[in-house]
């Protein structure tokens, strides 16, 4: 048991060990260079708690601006990805339980998601306006792929004697559905919605630099950019790189927690 | 009562891959009998039994079960598969597993649950119902996969190989468990087996099928002493006399071809 401990402070020491070192070069480097364009990170950071965290404590310390900005981009985010994963599984079970189905629709389904959502942008604009209803229909669209697809694979790929046990002991189908076919396709449910949850970011910042934007971390990271205001663009990406991997490894814990069965089904076979 | 009529199956009809497996078959099982299937491997007995489940359609003949002519699943006719650990549902808890067939009969949640408890304990799994299927051995797993065809309290049976990837121990303790089962509940059992001492051993009869396309080749009553014990009766001189007769049916035809 101490020795299990050992292995993981000593892990943990030299993951946050790299980490500072890098920082430290990365601090030391645009120093010395000292270009407008590479503020040092000490800079960035005391910019972002000057713009996002050094609010009232009853807020949270979180800013006006981080309110106006921060909050709308995770809503918008998250009501995207909430829409394209109902969607998507929705979908995805349908498709996965007619073959006939995913044979006529998987060539279509592929070409669609093959296109880079940005190229799209302007006939969702047509279609939608500027606005909040484009960019929810438009994250939608660009996340709703992967899990669309995953889900439709993992219910094709149902264990047949699984199936046959619905069938002898005569389940009705939303049953055969909902306790055998669904569960059974989790754990690539769960793969398709991690993509998802990483692309939805990329594409609510995307949303957010389009004209007719009021709010956003997009639409600040434009702000800064065009008054020149450099520590503060910079300060809008390493928040946004750090949103990713917070959001990654809330996303791993729950997917721990749910696939549970499924993780140590499969150490005992290994 | 259990009635196959001219039973026949051909795989792939017509195609560069066809495979007849089961052609002509007859046989009728009567009402509270333990009949053993036993035939050489790949023999189409598990196409046998899928047909009698309802799973596939025979390409030709008739199965019925009390007078009705399978379609799909009869009702009150359980399946305990050989794979348990792909027949279980890796997701649910144990207790969950052997409640699931209960939802069509339209019980409530507790009376679910008293149910897969009473089949745990009549299994020997009284405390397993919290736990996962891949927290339990091989032959517990399979003894779950039992007691969730006894909490449906079905009239017919049908086991395919249920003990083929067991070990030897557990194979004997599982047989006798069987055994139990028929002598507690009123219901036919069918036995699918490649193992030629479990057909003479467990059944009331024993019908053995050539090699593909299968139909009955012998059809044998074990009018064995009971109750049946591991020891004595495999040293039973009408079982040695039994299991040489069976033997030679399964192995005659597999020579003859």
């Amino acid at each position: 048991m101490s020795a299990v401990m050992g292995r993981l402070a000593r892990a943990l020491a030299s993951r946050w060990l790299l980490l500072i070192l890098l920082v430290a070069a990365w601090e030391w480097g645009t120093t010395i260079a000292g270009s407008a364009f590479f503020p040092p990170p000490s800079t960035i950071v005391t910019r972002m708690h000057a713009m996002w965290f050094s609010g009232p404590p009853e807020r949270l310390f979180l800013t006006d601006l981080a309110v106006e900005n921060v909050l709308p981009s995770l809503g918008r985010m998250a009501g995207g990805l909430a829409g394209g994963a109902v969607l998507g599984v929705a979908l995805g079970l349908a498709l996965g339980l007619s073959a006939k189905a995913y044979d006529y629709l998987d060539g279509v389904l592929q070409f669609l998601r093959a296109i880079p959502p940005p190229a799209l942008v302007t006939v969702f604009l047509v279609v939608f306006g500027f606005g909040l209803r484009m960019q929810l229909a438009f994250i939608v669209f660009s996340i709703v792929w992967p899990v669309l697809l995953n889900t439709a694979d993992g219910a094709r790929s149902v264990e047949p004697l699984h199936l046959n046990t619905g069938q002898v002991f005569r389940l009705s189908r939303a049953q055969r559905i909902s306790l055998i076919v669904l569960p059974s396709a989790l754990p690539k449910i769960f793969a398709g919605l991690r993509l998802a949850l990483s692309l939805s970011l990329i594409v609510t910042v995307f949303a957010e630099l389009l004209p007719g934007t009021t709010n956003g971390i997009g639409f600040q990271l434009t702000v800064a950019y065009s008054t020149f205001n450099l520590p503060a663009m910079w300060a809008g990406i390493l928040l946004l790189g750090i949103l990713g991997y917070v959001l990654n490894e809330l996303f791993l814990v729950a997917e721990r927690r749910v696939l549970a069965w499924h993780h140590s089904a499969q150490r005992v076979e290994v | 009562m259990l009635e196959i009529e001219n039973l026949t199956h051909i795989y792939g009809g017509g195609g560069p891959n066809e495979h007849h497996a089961i052609d002509g078959l007859d046989l009728k099982v009567a009402d509270g009998e333990l009949l053993c299937i036993v035939g050489p491997s790949g023999c189409g007995k598990s196409t046998l039994l899928r047909s009698i489940a309802g799973l596939i359609s025979p390409t030709g003949g008739q199965v019925k079960v009390d007078d009705v002519l399978v379609k799909q699943t009869p009702d009150n006719l359980a399946v305990v598969f050989q794979d348990y650990s792909r027949s279980l549902f890796p997701w649910m808890s144990v207790a969950d597993n052997v409640a699931l067939p209960l939802r069509r009969k339209g019980f409530d949640r507790r009376k679910r649950r008293a149910a897969a408890q009473e089949a745990l304990e009549s299994v020997g799994l009284a405390e397993a119902g919290r736990k996962y299927p891949f927290q339990l051995s091989g032959g517990m797993q399979q003894r779950v996969a039992i007691a969730r065809a006894l909490a449906y309290r079905p009239t017919l049976m049908l086991m395919d190989e249920p003990f083929g990837s067991v070990d030897a121990q557990t194979r004997e303790d599982l047989e006798d468990l069987v055994l139990e089962v028929r002598r507690l509940h009123q219901m036919t059992i069918v036995l699918i087996t490649h193992d030629i001492d479990e057909s003479v051993y467990v059944g009331d009869r024993v019908v053995v099928l050539s090699k593909a396309p299968a139909h009955v080749v012998g059809d044998l009553n074990v009018a064995l002493p009971g109750p049946r014990d591991q020891i004595t009766t495999r040293e039973h001189p009408d079982f040695v006399h039994l299991r040489a007769e069976v033997g030679r049916l399964v192995r005659g035809h597999t020579v003859a071809h």
